[in-house]
Order: structure tokens, then C-alpha cells, then sequence
């Protein structure tokens, strides 16, 4: 696959009268994400913009419909994402320990043709890259998986998986910040709290942060 | 700050909600705030606070209150027949309470959730900049949680003006919560629908599930097929009319979640989003389709209707 242009054509599409999606790309990517969470942040600067979430290759604005109007913002992004995107930066390094120990484990590695061990190495080797945070307060979608670990979500959804639940799904980790249904694969639990409500903003992880895994006895 | 009110009975569910803390969504907490935010807005001015002050969001029912001092409240949003000491009351007007006074609730007339301001605004917790209740986090508004017997609930001390009873918002001034005909603006997967889901969208009935609630409502009718190419999860806003595999439309409200990867056909205009929030379980509604600068002129005309209420 060919690598982004250096001036992409940024698609925007109307989220209502007060909000819009401006859609870098399609792929999962890390340039693309990198473009995303700087054109979020230079939005962010603008009064007119009350706020800015970048996606995997998007970015949602919420704008004031008093202000301006959706064909401007989207003059003004199409500016924005031509200018040369800034030197990517590294992000903040998390080191999160994990008890592979998940009630997914043994079903995982038997699908997979893997031992739960060698699940534990290959999940815990990659530094993830957090490309999104959302869903829910201090959930961040963690990528790209090694492939060896990819698997469609389980059919059918747990009704409550508990805070601290490390999951995989797809090209994705992700841990469960509070105890929320979920359908995703437990393969471990941290300690580590994700969602800070005391801290502002009340989440551990932010986007374009980089997160590493290690196996970890209790 | 000064106690006016204690909660005798708290009503099915009774939440402190103002005008939400839009900028957690980066950080994945939902927006929040008044589901009707017209009506938040309305009972405000009615008691001459500012729009953003606290207010109780009565669902379904309303609560019983006593005042524990005089004080100015009004009731907005949802006609759940408003009394005080058993003698009915108008709503979307400003009436005094003297101390004693027990404002409840006789019965359910129409719409799904009732706004009660007290002057001076209502003091509860704030967390990340807002009172809101968030339910699941369990932060803002009264400790994280809905209303209980025994609450005692406090205003700020200081009325932002004197007040006055008798303001009254004309009923040609308010939404029409009976007109379920949601405004709608084509969402970003629109296409994915094709002429024939298209038609479907906006010319067929739907009902508000039982599954409906401050995070969105599933909805019933003809299946959607939205399908294609898996997207990418992106930030996601109120309104947004979601469809997933099922087919079975989701219409994301207040505490919506943040981010999700399901194709956004269609998204609820402001001006109409009062009328969504009355919306219960067995409700019908239906789609129309209008453009920006038509969302835009409905938008002034609610805004004309507040400011009226500044005068």
C-alpha cells in the first residue's frame, strides 16, 4: 500500500448542526493517527471549537453553531491538515503489569493452537500504541495486536467483565477501566488503575501514549 | 449556600443535571447534562438563574418536596400535573414556595422528564466542571447518585436576581413534544443505507424500545442494512442515530458513549433534541430529513423563545 500524500483530501461530514467528522483516512495506521491527534489539537486552540476527539483516522469537532458554521470549519480543517503534520512524538511509556491469568485464557490459546504461556510472551512483547480513548471513561483502544493473537469478538457479549480486565479482540487491546459489559477476550488483570476520577483528565492513558505489557506473578 | 428543600419521596429517578462537561469526552466520559435541554434552560430563566445552573431531571415521575424556606421553583419539560399542597399548578411558570410547602406530582400527563430550578440554582457536586450526574462513574450531582427520602437539597445562597413569580413561557413557545417527527441530518454513512434503506428511514414508524435510557434508546421498526467495509471507531456526538448489525437503530442521548465504530446514518438536530428527550419505552417517532441552515433557523426560534424569558 502506497503511504498517505503529504496533502491527503480531508472528507467532513456533518454530525448534526453542531458537530462534524472529518475523516483522514480508512486504515489503521499510525501516521494517520499521528495526523488525527494534531489536527484534534490545533482544533482545539480555535474559539469557535468547543471540542476536539481524535478517532483511529478521524476527528470529531464539536463546535459553537453560534460562531461558525459547518462549511467553514471544514475550509478551515482542510487548511489545518495540508500544513506539514508535526514531528511525531514519541508519547508518554506506561509499564503495566498483568496476571495472565484471564477466564478467556485456555480458550484463547486453544483456538489459537498456543500455549497460555506463550500467549503471555507473544501479548506482552509489541509497545501498543494508544490510538483512541473513549467508549467509556478511560477505556483506550491499544493496537496493533501481533497477528498471531487475532480473533473475531466472542459471540456472545459478557453482561459485566470486571475493572482491570485485559482484553483482546481484533487487532486490539484494550483494559476494562470499569466493570461494563463487554465482549472482548480476557486473557489477564492488571492492577493498574485506568479510569481516575479524582484526576483531571480523570483517565491514566491519552491518545498517542504508548503502552507496554509485562507478565507479572500476582 | 442554604438548605431549601427535602426530598419526602425521590420519585423513580431523579437526577442533579445542568448543562454537562462537554470537554471529558476526550477523555471518554459522556457529555451528560439535561437529556431536554430546552427545558433545563426554560425553568432557569423562569426563576431568573442562569441557563447553566443545576436543576432535578424528574423521570417518569415526579418527586415529593418540601420546602424547608421560602423559595421560587419552576417546572418545565414533561407534564407530570404539578401540585402544592395538593392544588394544581401551571407549569413552565415561575411559583413561589412558602416554608412547609409540599410540591408533588399527581400523575403522568405527556413527555418522559420533568425539570425542577430552584432560584439561586441548585448545589450539588461538581466534577470535572459540571454537576451532572453520571450514574456509572458515580460522580456529580448528589454524590454520584439519584435522589433518596431524606435528601436535603441546597441552592446557592445568592439569587442571581429578585425573585419574581408569574413568569410564563406561552405554550406556542415551547416544543411540541406531541410532533414525534425528528428533525435529521444526513449522518456521515448515509449512503450505506441506499435509496431503498433511505426510504425506509424516512418514511416508516419506529418505537422507542425498553431498552432506552440517559445512554441512548434501541429502536424498533424496519431493519436497516447500513453494511460495508468495518469502520474505524471515531468520536461520536448526541443525536447521532447509530445502526449496527442488527439492523435496529440506537439514538445516542446525554451519556452517550464517547467513541463506537458503528455507521452514523443520520444525527438529530438540536432544536429537536427536547422533543427526543421526552421520548419513552412505546413511544412512536418518525424521521425528517432537513438541511443545516434549516437545523440552524429552528435553533434561532428556541433561542428567541428563552431569551423572551430574559426580558
Amino acid at each position: 500500500m502506497p503511504p498517505p500524500p503529504s496533502t491527503p483530501k480531508v472528507r467532513t461530514h456533518p454530525l448534526g448542526d453542531s458537530a462534524l467528522l472529518a475523516e483522514l483516512g480508512t486504515r489503521l495506521d499510525t501516521a494517520l493517527n499521528t495526523r488525527a491527534i494534531a489536527l484534534a489539537n490545533a482544533l482545539r486552540k480555535r474559539r469557535d471549537v468547543r471540542q476536539a476527539v481524535a478517532g483511529y483516522a478521524s476527528v470529531t469537532v464539536h463546535f459553537d453553531p453560534d460562531q461558525t458554521t459547518h462549511d467553514a470549519l471544514a475550509a478551515a480543517i482542510q487548511r489545518l491538515a495540508s500544513k506539514r503534520p508535526p514531528m511525531a512524538e514519541p508519547g508518554r511509556l506506561h509499564r503495566i503489569p498483568v496476571v495472565y491469568d484471564g477466564p478467556d485464557l485456555e480458550a484463547v490459546a486453544a483456538i489459537l493452537g498456543l500455549t497460555p504461556a506463550q500467549i503471555a510472551e507473544i501479548h506482552s512483547k509489541p509497545i501498543y500504541r494508544v490510538f483512541l480513548v473513549g467508549f467509556v471513561p478511560g477505556w483506550a483502544y491499544l493496537g496493533p495486536l501481533p497477528q498471531e493473537l487475532e480473533l473475531p469478538r466472542r459471540h456472545v457479549p459478557r453482561t459485566q467483565v470486571p475493572a482491570g480486565s485485559v482484553a483482546i479482540a481484533g487487532r486490539q487491546s484494550g483494559i476494562y477501566p470499569l466493570p461494563t459489559p463487554g465482549g472482548w477476550h480476557l486473557i489477564g488483570r492488571t492492577s493498574v488503575k485506568l479510569f481516575l476520577p479524582e484526576a483531571d483528565p480523570p483517565c491514566l492513558f491519552r491518545a498517542g501514549d504508548r503502552v507496554k505489557f509485562f507478565a507479572s506473578r500476582a | 449556600m442554604k438548605e431549601v428543600l427535602r426530598v419526602k419521596k425521590p420519585g423513580l429517578l431523579t437526577t442533579v443535571q445542568d448543562l454537562g462537561r462537554p470537554n471529558a469526552i476526550a477523555a471518554g466520559v459522556p457529555p451528560g447534562g439535561a437529556m431536554d435541554r430546552f427545558a433545563h434552560r426554560a425553568a432557569n430563566l423562569l426563576v431568573a438563574n442562569d441557563e447553566s445552573a443545576a436543576t432535578l431531571e424528574c423521570t417518569l415521575n415526579g418527586p415529593e418536596l418540601v420546602a424547608l424556606e421560602p423559595c421560587l421553583v419552576a417546572v418545565t419539560g414533561a407534564d407530570f400535573d404539578p401540585r402544592v399542597n395538593g392544588e394544581p399548578q401551571p407549569t413552565w411558570t415561575g411559583i413561589f414556595l412558602s416554608q412547609g410547602d409540599e410540591l408533588s406530582f399527581a400523575a403522568r400527563r405527556h413527555g418522559g422528564r420533568a425539570y425542577i430550578a430552584v432560584a439561586g440554582g441548585i448545589a450539588a457536586d461538581k466534577w470535572l466542571g459540571s454537576m451532572s450526574t453520571y450514574l456509572i462513574a458515580k460522580r456529580g450531582g448528589m454524590h454520584g447518585r439519584q435522589l433518596l427520602s431524606g435528601d436535603v437539597v441546597s441552592a446557592a445562597t445568592e439569587a442571581y436576581a429578585p425573585a419574581i413569580s408569574g413568569r410564563h413561557l406561552a405554550p406556542d413557545q415551547r416544543p411540541d413534544y406531541n410532533d414525534h417527527a425528528l428533525h435529521v441530518i444526513a449522518g456521515p454513512h448515509m449512503r450505506r443505507l441506499g435509496a431503498e434503506g433511505r426510504k425506509a428511514l424516512f418514511s416508516s414508524e419506529f418505537k422507542v424500545s425498553r431498552d432506552a435510557d440517559r445512554m441512548g434508546y434501541r429502536l424498533e421498526g424496519p431493519s436497516l442494512d447500513a453494511s460495508g467495509e468495518e469502520l474505524l471507531s471515531f468520536g461520536l456526538a448526541a443525536g447521532a442515530l447509530q445502526v449496527p448489525r442488527s439492523g435496529q437503530p440506537i439514538l445516542l442521548m446525554a451519556d452517550h458513549q464517547t467513541a463506537g465504530g458503528y455507521p452514523v446514518v443520520a444525527t438529530v438536530a438540536s432544536a429537536a433534541m427536547p422533543v427526543a428527550a421526552q421520548l419513552l419505552p412505546g413511544d412512536t417517532l418518525t424521521f425528517a430529513e432537513v438541511s443545516l441552515e434549516s437545523a440552524r433557523k429552528l435553533r434561532a426560534a428556541q433561542r428567541d423563545a428563552l431569551d423572551s424569558l430574559k426580558s
